[in-house]
């Protein structure tokens, strides 16, 4: 075996573990696509978020155009406050528009769903930073059937 | 009677503190120091063909018949609660994170690392190593340095090779001979696989078992006792050693990585 040929078969070995790993960036995490690309910040205050967590996807009309950036509680209300990461390419969203934490199935995981609002002349386009103001809570299925529990014993 | 118990105790920890301590004093010899290149850079290319591109065929086919088996067992349970279509993420992420990085390290130790510690123990037993020293050539330096870096560099690239491969046996068992659908087998894989917490974590999981692997083969061969029988257990100490040390760093790296 010559040096030669050991070094050519090494290259090959690298190369080929070079694919590899591509493939499993590209192919399999999906890194190139959704990973990169500029996004500005909204906010979003709920009463109770349920199941979500960070990452979880934001969709619009079952389209996802962001992920969830982080979750914390407000320090003064004690009422968390999602941060979300939307894509710069959907940036047109007015300051009506609603954002609702909503589930994909019965039992699937949670996700925000945004619902986009109407424009007219008085009405302002959400920039980067702002909050939504309109939203609606988790459907906590416990308290759901407690209430229902409640009402029929009046 | 109790004394001798205390005594044979007392004795094995000794024992294995002063092979920790030898092993340590001999990765440090070999790699604390400054680096030649020009002599080290043929040294390694040689190792690299020896450790990893000899190795690659046995990770291919393991790969792809551990991606089958774990496409054909999981959809039979998958489809009983119509979930098929999570097939993709269940292929990829136990491979990515688990069987990946492990079987890789286990392979690797009973391919490359029983190889290393029988010819690392031989060349003692032949006086090779002491004939190094008389001609002023460090073997820490010549013999032992190249194949640790050759393995460290190696067995991450092996299992990702192997991630890739079995990922792409989940592929032929599950879409073609199965009948999962081909894009909700990608698409949902893409949805819930991440690069940094899936496919990078694997890989540093890979490195500190090469790490692992390699050194615990280099010090079983250089520590060996210079007998035929010396280095025939050796050997089997080093696969023996090597696997349940994976095991249990596996374990330890899981829980630090995805435990919380």
């Amino acid at each position: 075996m010559t040096t030669r040929k050991i070094e050519i078969l090494v290259g090959t070995f690298i190369v080929l573990a070079a694919a590899a790993f591509l493939m499993l960036a590209l192919k399999v995490a999906n890194a190139g696509v959704s990973g990169s690309g500029e996004s500005y910040v909204l906010y979003a205050k709920f009463e109770n978020i349920g199941g979500l967590k960070v990452r979880s996807p934001i969709k619009v009309g079952g389209v996802v155009v962001g992920r969830v950036a982080s979750i914390d509680l407000d320090t003064v209300y004690y009422t968390p406050v999602v941060k979300m990461e939307i894509n710069e390419q959907y940036s047109n969203f007015p300051e009506t528009s609603s954002v609702a934490i909503l589930t994909s199935g019965l039992l699937g995981e949670q996700y925000l769903g945004l619902q986009p609002g109407f424009i007219d002349e008085t009405v302002e386009i959400l920039a980067d930073g702002d909050s939504i103001q309109d939203t609606r809570s988790a459907i906590v299925l416990e308290e759901l059937i407690g209430q229902f529990l409640f009402n029929r014993g009046n | 009677m109790i004394t001798d118990k205390l005594q044979h105790l007392g004795r094995n920890t000794l024992n294995n503190v002063a092979g920790f301590g030898r092993s340590g004093l001999m990765l440090f010899g070999a790699l604390v120091g400054k680096p030649d290149f020009r002599k080290g850079f043929p040294l390694l290319i040689k190792q690299l063909y020896v450790i990893g591109v000899l190795s690659l065929l046995i990770i291919v086919v393991s790969g792809l018949f551990i991606g089958m088996v774990l496409a054909l067992q999981g959809y039979t349970v998958l489809v009983k609660f119509g979930a098929e279509g999570m097939l993709g993420p269940l292929v990829a992420l136990s491979l990515l994170r688990e069987l990946g990085p492990v079987v890789t390290a286990l392979l690797f130790a009973g391919r490359a690392g029983s190889a290393l510690t029988a010819e690392i123990g031989l060349m003692k037993a032949t006086e090779q190593l002491s004939g190094m020293e008389m001609m002023a050539v460090d073997p820490l330096r010549r013999i032992i340095a190249p194949r640790f870096w050759a393995g460290v560099i190696s067995m991450p690239l092996l299992a990702l090779v192997f991630n890739a491969v079995g990922i792409l046996g989940g592929h032929l068992i599950g879409v073609d001979w199965l009948g999962v659908d081909g894009g909700s087998y990608w698409s949902t894989m893409q949805a819930n696989v991440d690069l940094y917490q899936d496919v990078l974590n694997g890989v540093i999981k890979s490195i500190v078992f090469a790490v692992i692997v390699i050194w615990i083969a280099l010090h079983k061969g250089y520590d060996a006792i210079p007998t035929s029988e010396g280095i025939s257990r050796a050997t089997t100490q080093t696969v023996v050693t090597a696997s349940l040390t994976v095991l249990g760093f596996d374990f330890i790296l899981t829980a630090l990585m995805f435990g919380g």
